[in-house]
């Protein structure tokens, strides 16, 4: 039988795991994704730094990374991993992986968020002197601000799902933990219990993201 | 102040060319209001949008003052725009920013500190009547009252010229009119000159002082709205001032035109008509408008008799009522 005060320790890690995991390819998805996303709507045809060749260069890349099963990038940027981690085992190693899978998923999603603002707001910004960056940080980026908020959530919520994923193959976490106790040891209470910890995270953070999105839209 | 000339404007899509503007040319002088009119299609939102230079001319010119300011480098483009304020039928405000934060935009992106900005959006807001508002966020405003907020915002670069495209046509009738006396209140206390698009002939006699019609991409008539009216061939002072209803026309009777403006002459016209030539005037229809701050008016007269009068027309013509025979 299952023995529960060895056993919470452990989920206990693996929990900190995930969650780190997420955190810290949240940041980095961040960091690129955002002003890829930026980049992807601003180089459009009739944008405000139009460059159609650039555009279709980027969201070439874009579509490759985001139709490339996650299973298939994990093991592909084994490599990556070992050269910028050094190793391709646990919590950091998974954040590479993670990173580059989530990247143009929230870029498309930041362009997306950033195609909703009324050009009518671009030309006001542009009509009493803004330069191309004025209007990207100060008008653009601001007013899509909700959406992109939303755009994240989603982004965290996938990036969760994709931990329990690459911690199957070794990274960790609540996925790795979920296949060691209950699918090689037939502890299925270990597996309900992990996936309502996922659940549990997933539903908190969804909260908190729609809340958030909801405090910032004064529309 | 605004001079544009053989402006052109061509956009391809899809392969086709479409030609908004085709030649215009226009002359706004300091601290007019100056209307232009025109069907759906007809290239106004074309003409303003390079006169702001958010569209750059295929053709032609816009001088600015004097200075040419189409073909000008980025930075430079960018300091001329400051010096064109533009009000927008959708408003177009910043919804992430307050009151206060819409029309401190263009001082914030200019260097403006914190201080100095909120002075002057204070005084902008107050000149708007809006100074209440400051802190609510557009969302919370009546359409009269973003368009207040989109005029103070437009105002703050301190621009020689304010462009308004439609700026009263998503509002009713009453806030139509207060908006449009903010923008002739403005015109008269900060001598701002006003380029104004509308497809509304009510808002040009509300505010104009000279209007000019466009067609297809073409200037078809334009000047002073005094000159215009009195001009008995002129498109646009039939939209102005309708002739009024007359009577069903009749093979005795001649029907004559007149049109009265403040430039006609003074005194008793139709009485020394009647008088010097001896005949029976008799008025059969009329109206009176306030036409860019004149009173002006179309009278229509009937003459006993088909036809001659030939004197009597003459002395109208002399007393600048500009007789128009009307034939059935
Ligand atoms: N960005 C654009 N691309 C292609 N065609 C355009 C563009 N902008 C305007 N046009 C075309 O140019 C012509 C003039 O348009 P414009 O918007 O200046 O008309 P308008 O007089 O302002 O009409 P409305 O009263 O409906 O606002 C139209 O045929 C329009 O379809
Ligand atoms: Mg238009």
């Amino acid at each position: 039988m299952t023995d529960w005060t060895t056993l919470r320790p452990v989920l206990w890690e693996a929990t900190v795991e995930t969650l780190y995991m997420v955190a810290v390819s949240t940041v980095f998805t961040l960091l690129v994704g955002l002003p890829l996303g930026v980049l992807l709507y601003a180089t459009a045809r009739g944008r405000l730094l139009a460059a159609p060749a650039l555009h279709r260069v980027l969201g070439a890349v874009v579509n490759v990374g985001r139709s490339l099963p996650f299973i298939i990038l994990l093991v592909a940027v084994v490599p990556v991993t070992r050269a910028i981690v050094g190793t391709t085992i646990g919590a950091t190693a998974a954040v590479v992986p993670l990173t580059i899978g989530a990247i143009p998923f929230f870029a498309r999603l930041v362009e997306a968020g950033l195609r909703e603002v009324d050009r009518g707001k671009v030309d006001a910004a542009l009509a009493v002197g803004s330069t191309d960056w004025q209007v990207l940080s100060r008008v653009l980026v601001p007013e899509a601000l909700p959406a992109l908020v939303a755009g994240l959530t989603v982004t965290v919520v996938a990036l969760i799902s994709y931990s329990a994923m690459a911690g199957a193959v070794g990274g960790g976490g609540l996925g790795d933990l979920a296949i060691r106790y209950g699918y090689q040891r037939f502890q299925t209470d270990v597996t309900v219990v992990t996936v309502v910890l996922l659940v549990a995270i997933v539903q908190v953070l969804q909260f908190a993201g729609d809340a958030l999105a909801r405090r910032l839209s004064h529309r | 102040m605004i001079e544009v000339r053989e402006l052109s404007k061509v956009y391809r899509r899809a392969g086709r060319e479409i030609r908004a503007l085709d030649g215009v040319d226009l002359t706004v002088r300091q601290g007019e209001v100056f209307g232009v009119v025109g069907q759906s299609g007809a290239g106004k939102s074309t003409l303003v949008r390079c006169v702001n230079l958010l569209e750059r001319p295929t053709g032609g010119t816009v001088r600015l003052d004097g200075q040419v300011v189409t073909d000008l480098p980025p930075a430079e483009l960018r300091r001329q725009r400051r010096r064109v304020g533009m009000v927008f039928q959708q408003f177009n405000l910043f919804d992430s920013r307050t009151v206060a934060g819409n029309v401190g935009y263009p001082l914030e992106i200019a260097g403006v500190g914190r201080r100095e900005r909120a002075r002057r959006v204070g005084d902008l807001l107050e000149l708007v009547g809006l100074d209440e508002r400051a802190r609510a966020f557009p969302a919370e405003l009546s359409g009269g009252q973003k368009q207040r907020v989109g005029i103070a915002r437009a105002l703050a670069a301190d621009p020689a010229v304010l462009l308004s495209d439609e700026a009263t046509s998503a509002l009713d009738p009453e806030t139509t009119t207060s908006i449009l006396r903010l923008l002739r209140d403005l015109n008269q206390r900060l001598g701002l000159t006003i380029l104004l698009i509308t497809h509304e002939m009510g808002v040009v006699k509300e505010i104009c002082d000279s209007v000019a019609l466009l067609r297809a991409g073409r200037v078809v008539e334009s000047g002073p709205i005094g000159e215009l009216v009195a001009r008995p061939d002129s498109v646009l002072a039939r939209d102005l001032l309708p002739a009024p209803p007359g009577r069903p026309a009749r093979e005795d009777r001649l029907v004559v035109d007149v049109t009265v403006t403040p430039a006609a002459a003074d005194g008793p016209v139709l009485a020394t008509l009647v008088r010097r030539f001896d005949v029976d005037v008799e008025v059969v229809g009329g109206s009176l408008e306030t036409v860019g701050g004149q009173r002006v008016g179309r009278l229509q007269l009937e003459l006993p008799g088909a036809g001659g009068h030939a004197e009597a027309l003459a002395y109208l013509e002399r007393a600048g009522l500009r007789p128009v025979v009307v034939t059935s």
